[in-house]
């Protein structure tokens, strides 16, 4: 796509210079001790207490520095980029507003299990606690929020923090590391060391699963009539999808992916039934409900796809493989625990795992479930729908593209339509559901990235909560094609107030939002608009052949529902088919 | 399932902020302390923090499984769960006219308590002992007037 982004120097040639152990500042420290972490992109914005860690970065090429808008463009954009390449994201902010404002992108990272080192200035050690100008007590504030903190006293501690901050995020199960710096200990100089080994007492995450458990797991596969994998956002975090694919193959077991489990298995095969819970296929859902042998791997059995827990899967053996012993009997009592890196678990799993021959029946019941109930909408050639346009989406780009989301309604037709064959390669917040996200997201993933199509998918309301950071993709020429489907409502909330409320609209009139063509023109990218089917696959057209960002807005109609949909406090087979029926 | 009193014992990193992570831990994921110690442990550098929590099995499980997430816990016990010893200490400042103050002395004593203290109108009391032992003081205190009154919390080893 582009060859905008300039690629970074080899790190083998400067690696010896960085290592060299001299007397030099704490920010300086910081910025060798995250190159020998293999950082190539940060995400940014100064303030007064990084004042240091911006100097020591003046003419600084070793790196690249993204200067975003805001401090939570910085923080999802670090977000996206290790979501799509799998390292660690970086960010910088400054002490108090500056750290406060990548709050919610922590809580974010923090729900998804994404690696993050995010590194905050604070006021000087002698002013903690004064109420100085622009304090906050950020490492308090994100203790819920993230895997570790720190606050760095001493800037001799910065090369070890530094070090098992990367070891910490990267590691079990994934997760923001905040490091919090005051601006004396970036200014201070000491004799640095590179620090490589790890010592943390507290921290082993089991990665070698028990081997009793996998022979359980084989037993109650051989013996399973109605069996299911529910494979989540672990497995692609692990590396585990062709381990997944074998799994599945070899045993011959339908499969549902969860909404960050997209992308871990190909939508295409035969074993897919595609996503599961509140917005997911009938199939799923009904398989899930109906299954004797429930094979959970890296999910989380959250609310959204488990609908009512005292209901779900009732006639199921619950296997749960989880890296993260707490996730395990935390929602759903499981009959077979297995901690273990997900990749790790497969690659013992599968040379053990025979084919599930009891199941024939069952999978030939699935099939016809996927026949008879696939995902249906009702198309109209007066007005855009916003589920052709994901469609027309997915058919120009073959499935292939890196396509980040915000949060609503758009976000469900994307999982819905967008048929994904590749992890890491659908983006979107799916714990924390940040609305704001996926602009700012698709920046980091091209930043991962700068050969291959991303697309931000948005709606009209999260497309006005980073809007700012089109600044940056028209300066850094970051070719992120952004796609606004505009219903001019808050589509998700309407859809809840029309079918929970009452049609009581309260509040989610989107009119009097800008010219979104006018607002990307504004900061110099190209905007474009779509009423039409004609128009949309024209503007699209335009929007591929530029190798430059555009936006493009699709205009579609207001009252579109999200189905089938599971009420709240309903079991997942408890579906409003709507249009699907 | 049945909800009863567990006591955990936490071994930890003594780093500034690390009571804050556990007590923040208990406080969102919405589990009881109903008291908490911290002080030095056999080895420097670590802290030991006693927990007395209320809850089923489950919850249990959790507390502990959760508990281990948090990278400066280096061990979390259940006390609970095997015979053990426990005490608590606790200073009562108990109302005591000069006329008064032989009947409170014979409680105290019986108890194996000690008078700490003696001002114009009141008595300091220290007790130490389980739970139950420092329950009991207080009530048969509690008639002749309790002024003030102050627990230490449970601190706790398993026997053996």
């Amino acid at each position: 796509m582009s060859a905008q982004i300039p690629a970074v120097r080899s790190t083998e040639q400067l690696r010896e210079k960085w290592m060299k152990p001299e007397v030099i500042s704490g920010s300086e420290i910081l910025l060798r001790s995250l190159l020998l972490e293999g950082v190539e992109c940060v995400f940014g914005y100064p303030g007064g207490a990084v004042l240091y860690i911006y100097d020591a970065m003046y003419g600084f090429d070793d790196f690249h520095h993204l200067l975003t808008r805001h401090e939570q463009g910085a923080i999802h954009a670090a977000d996206g980029y290790a979501r799509a390449s799998g390292k660690v994201g970086v960010c910088i902010a400054t002490s108090g507003p500056g750290a406060t404002n990548t709050v919610t992108g922590i809580a974010t990272a923090y729900m998804d299990s994404v690696p993050l080192v995010v590194i905050t200035g604070n006021v000087a050690t002698s002013l903690i606690g004064t109420d100085a100008f622009q304090e906050a007590d950020i490492t308090g504030i994100t203790m819920p929020i993230t895997k570790h903190s720190y606050l760095v006293r001493d800037a001799e501690d910065l090369p070890r923090i530094i070090h098992e901050a990367f070891h910490i995020a990267n590691t079990g199960r994934k997760g923001p590391v905040l490091i919090d710096i005051p601006k004396d200990v970036s200014a201070q100089k000491v004799r640095f060391e590179p620090e490589h080994s790890i010592d943390l007492r507290g921290y082993h995450p089991t990665v070698v699963p028990n081997r009793l458990q996998l022979d359980k797991l084989v037993a109650a596969i051989s013996e399973a009539e109605r069996p299911v994998i529910l494979a989540g956002g672990g497995v692609i975090y692990s590396g585990g999808h062709e381990g997944l694919l074998e799994f599945a193959t070899r045993s011959g077991i339908p499969i549902t992916t969860t909404l960050l489990g997209l992308g871990a298995f190909p939508s295409g095969h035969d074993l897919w039934m595609g996503m599961p819970g509140m917005h997911g296929t009938y199939t799923a859902n009904q398989a899930i409900q109906q299954s004797d042998l429930l094979i959970s791997i890296g999910a989380r059995f959250d609310d959204r796809v488990t609908g009512r827990l005292d209901g779900f899967a009732p006639h199921a053996k619950i296997v749960h493989i989880d890296i993260d012993p707490a996730e395990i009997g935390k929602n759903v009592k499981t009959d077979i625990p297995i901690v273990g890196d997900v990749k790790t678990v497969l690659e013992m799993l599968n040379p053990m795992v025979g084919y599930s021959s009891k199941a024939d029946a069952w999978r030939a019941q699935i099939s016809r479930w996927k026949q008879e109930k696939p995902f249906k909408y009702k198309d109209s050639e007066d007005v855009l729908k916003p589920q052709w346009v994901i469609e027309m989406l997915n058919d120009t780009t073959h499935g292939e593209a890196i396509v980040t989301t915000d949060v609503g309604q758009h976000q469900m037709w994307t999982a819905q339509y967008y048929k994904f064959n590749q992890p890491r390669s659908f983006i979107t917040s799916g714990g924390l559901g940040t609305m704001g996200f996926g602009f700012p997201a698709a920046i980091g993933a091209q930043m991962a990235h700068p050969d291959r199509l991303v697309i931000s998918i948005n709606g009209d309301g999260g497309m006005q909560m980073c809007a700012q950071e089109l600044a940056i993709c028209a300066i850094n020429k970051i070719p992120v094609k952004i796609v606004v489907i505009n219903n001019q409502v808050l589509g998700m909330v309407r859809q809840w107030q029309e079918l929970i409320y009452d049609n009581r609209y309260s509040h989610i009139d989107l009119a009097g939002s800008p010219d979104f063509v006018k607002l990307a023109e504004a900061y110099g990218v190209k905007g474009l608009r779509a009423t039409s089917k004609e128009e949309a696959e024209r503007a699209w057209q335009e929007a591929l052949d530029n190798d430059g960002p555009v936006l493009v807005e699709f205009v579609v109609h207001k009252g579109e529902n999200v189905y089938p949909m599971v009420t709240q406090g309903s079991t997942i087979d408890q579906m409003l088919m709507g249009d699907c029926e | 399932m049945m909800t009863k009193n567990h006591v955990i014992a936490v071994l930890v990193n003594d780093q500034p902020g690390v009571l804050q992570r556990v007590s923040g831990l208990f406080g969102r994921r919405g589990y009881n302390i109903e008291s908490i110690t911290v002080g030095q442990s056999e080895e420097p550098g670590l802290s030991r923090m006693v927990i007395v929590t209320e809850g089923d099995d489950t919850t249990l499980e959790q507390i502990e499984k959760q508990l281990y997430k948090l990278i400066d816990v280096i061990k979390v016990v259940n006390l609970s769960a095997n015979p053990m010893v426990s005490r608590e200490l606790a200073l009562i400042k108990v109302k005591a006219e000069p006329a008064e103050r032989p009947e409170i002395m014979g409680v105290v004593e019986t108890f194996r308590a000690a008078v700490v203290d003696i001002g114009a109108g009141s008595m300091m009391v220290q007790v130490i002992g389980d739970t139950e032992k420092i329950d009991a003081m207080i009530e048969l205190l509690r008639p002749y007037g309790i002024r003030e009154l102050s627990r230490t919390g449970v601190t706790a080893m398993t026997r053996g």
